[in-house]
């Protein structure tokens, strides 16, 4: 389920990024900004395929290259947008561009969520902070796919209202007939009218049924350990759960050898992986 | 296709000269005790009896090279805006590495499967190697720290050369490989093998019965995952580790690299470097985790891939080619061959108490 390299110009140098512009930037929170970024020229743009999940390198050339979810969806082709949040020197130099800067782009990299086999099933989504990113590529992909899907629900949950990414669109999840959107922060905060609580026990609140279903997580790795406990709890199975990884990154492409668990490569066998298969990998993450 | 032909010691030298007139020579030269790969001149003296210190990577996969130059210009219709321009860089001179050892050359063979992938092909790499030769010399004499026998080489093994010398009398036996080394032996210093030819054969069948019996290392490769979690076993063999990387840089098969960019102002270079996973940095994520956050899991990656995850993914195939340089060289006397070794009789602790 990975890209046709044979329409990706990586296959021929797959270090030589393309040149994209930024057309459009969004503070989404105090250390994630939201970038919109196309390449070349409309046709380039039309022609560039890519898959839910997938990711891309960006660079600043003198500065470096970083890895980031493509997080809009491969239905809504106007612009690639990635979500980045200020970790070190990378990411702090991204957060300086604006619109009308260059930026090189290697794009797409990686696998995809099996979203085939997910039709019909019902979904739940569960994304904490930043990890919020490669789901709403997903979310946006069934949305616009919808009568493929079943049930379908997002719990996000961020520390504060300030550090909720992607404000602009939650009142359109929340308001949607056709998806059910629960949102928490971990504390109390002045006007929030939403959950309050951290994921996991939201999540045994709102009580999916595992029958049919299928649970899509990411987000920082403590919020990963006990919401993977919740769903067990919930009867979730080890191939009901997908989640995505993360791991040093520089070719991208399973050359420099940098991203292994084992003889698995997160760069083209990942990011996306169930939870059988992680089972199935050394302990290493 | 083997043509064999005959060079006497005497008129190397004007061959090399010969062949340097036509591309690069790179030749082992001794520099003080160790002997290095180095650009070959005319009339140099090349040090052939001793095994190089380090091996010839580099002539393919050069300890750093530019990736591209990137270039900023301001546009001129609009002065707001900034273009940049991207200039790769691949530049192959094609490449005689004389009198490297079977070793050398083996390195390439475990690159090319991850280099010249299914999907992804690395053009720098490819390129070079491409335009590289190899004339490779047969081992007359097995060092201790030497087992390429055990890693499916051998002292005289001539796959991924082009050409293979092996010393009969005062010269060479000088056989051809593959077509690219045919044309080499397009010299009227070179004269027939006759029955040197034979002799040449049975020096190499001599040096590798010296070597002794081969180990078996196959069963390592479910054993070393077998003791992924055993992180005593792993802190045992690396305890004298100082994580100097010595043995990553200098080996054959270490392929992992670095990319950064060098900035000059409004123009710079994008370079890749070795990298080393036996250093702290090597998996270190921005938000301070680390997979592998002690020498002991650092040197369970290296000695994993070699003889387990990338026999795994590549048909068996040993991603060490037995040089002996990561054990000659470590500062400490780390000994692969002795972990591989420890592993494969390991017994899990369990199983002992259950024997008690
Ligand atoms: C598959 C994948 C998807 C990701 N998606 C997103 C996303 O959508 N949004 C987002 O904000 N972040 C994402 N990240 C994390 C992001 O790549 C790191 O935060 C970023 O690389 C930090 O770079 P830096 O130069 O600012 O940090 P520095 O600490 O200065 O990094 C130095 C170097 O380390 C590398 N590095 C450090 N940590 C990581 C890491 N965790 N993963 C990969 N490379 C690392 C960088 O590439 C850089 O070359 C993703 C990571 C992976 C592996
Ligand atoms: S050369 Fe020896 S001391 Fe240095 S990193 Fe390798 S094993 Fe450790
Ligand atoms: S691991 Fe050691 S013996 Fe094996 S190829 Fe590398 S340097 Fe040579
Ligand atoms: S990032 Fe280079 S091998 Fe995965």
């Amino acid at each position: 389920m990975t890209e046709n390299p044979k329409q990706s110009p990586l296959a021929a140098n797959p270090y030589l990024p393309e040149i994209g512009t930024v057309v459009e930037t969004i503070q989404e929170t105090h250390n994630i900004k939201t970038f919109r970024v196309v390449l070349g020229s409309e046709e380039r743009m039309q022609n560039f395929h890519y898959e839910p999940g997938q990711v891309g390198q960006l660079s600043v050339f003198g500065i470096g290259e970083s890895t980031f979810v493509i997080n809009s969806p491969p239905t809504r082709k106007e612009y690639l947008q990635f979500s980045v949040m200020r970790a070190g020197e990378v990411t702090t130099k991204l957060h300086s561009l604006s619109k009308g800067d260059r930026i090189g782009v290697r794009a797409p990299l990686g696998n995809a969520f099996p979203y085939e086999s997910m039709k019909g099933k019902d979904i739940i989504f569960i994304g904490g902070g930043i990890g919020m990113a490669p789901l709403r590529t997903l979310l946006l992909f069934m949305l616009d796919n919808r009568k493929d899907y079943g049930k379908i629900r997002l719990l996000y949950g961020a520390r504060s209202p300030q550090d909720m990414a992607f404000s602009y669109e939650l009142p359109d999840w929340l308001e949607r007939k056709d998806m059910e959107t629960v949102l928490t922060i971990d504390r109390e905060a002045e006007g929030w009218e939403h959950k309050v609580g951290l994921i996991p026990n939201v999540l045994l609140d709102m009580a999916p049924k595992p029958r049919k279903a299928v649970a899509v997580t990411c987000g920082p790795p403590i919020m990963i350990k006990f919401t993977l406990q919740a769903l067990k709890k919930l009867g979730f199975k080890d191939n009901q759960i997908i989640t995505t990884l993360e791991k040093r990154m520089k070719c991208g492409v399973g050359i420099c050898g940098r991203c292994n668990i084992g003889t698995k490569y997160v760069c083209v066998d990942g990011p996306v992986f169930s939870y059988e298969q992680l089972r199935e990998l050394p302990n290493e993450l | 296709m083997a043509e064999a032909k005959y060079i006497s010691n005497d008129k190397l030298t004007a061959w090399l000269d010969e062949l340097a007139g036509k591309m690069r020579v790179i030749a082992p030269t001794r520099q003080g005790d160790a002997v290095v790969f180095a650009p070959y001149a005319s009339g140099q003296s090349v040090e052939l009896t001793q095994e190089a210190t380090s091996p010839p990577k580099s002539v393919v996969f050069p300890a750093s090279e530019d990736l591209l130059r990137y270039d900023y210009r301001k546009n001129p219709e609009n002065l707001g805006q900034v273009d940049v321009e991207l200039l790769p860089t691949i530049t192959p001179e094609p490449t005689l590495v004389f009198g490297s050892r079977p070793c050398g050359v083996r390195g390439f063979l475990i690159f090319d499967r991850v280099y010249d992938g299914a999907i992804y092909k690395d053009p720098y790499y490819l390129a070079r190697r491409e335009a590289t030769l190899f004339a490779t010399i047969t081992c007359g004499h097995a060092e201790n720290a030497c087992f390429c026998h055990s890693v499916g080489s051998g002292p005289g093994d001539a796959t991924g050369s082009d050409l293979l010398l092996t010393p009969i009398g005062d010269g060479f036996v000088v056989e051809s490989v593959s077509d690219k080394g045919s044309q080499c032996l397009e010299s009227s210093l070179l004269e027939a093998a006759g029955g040197k030819a034979d002799e040449a054969k049975a020096f190499r069948e001599k040096a590798h019965q010296e070597m002794g019996e081969p180990q078996d290392f196959g069963p390592a490769q479910k054993k070393l995952l077998e003791l992924f979690d055993d992180m005593g076993f792993w802190e045992d063999v690396s305890a004298k580790c100082i994580s100097c990387g010595a043995c990553t840089y200098l080996c054959p098969t270490c392929y992992c690299f670095n990319i950064t960019d060098e900035n000059a102002g409004l123009t710079g270079r994008r370079v890749r470097s070795w990298d080393n996973c036996m250093s702290f940095q090597f998996t270190l994520e921005a938000s301070g985790h680390n997979p592998r956050p002690t020498k002991a899991h650092r040197l369970k990656n290296r000695v994993g891939h070699k003889f387990s995850y990338y026999p795994d993914l590549h048909e068996g195939i040993i991603a060490c080619c037995g040089c002996g340089r990561c054990i000659k060289s470590c500062p400490v006397s780390v000994d692969i061959r002795e972990i591989v070794t420890k592993a494969m009789a390991h017994q899990p602790p369990a199983v002992e108490e259950a024997a008690k």
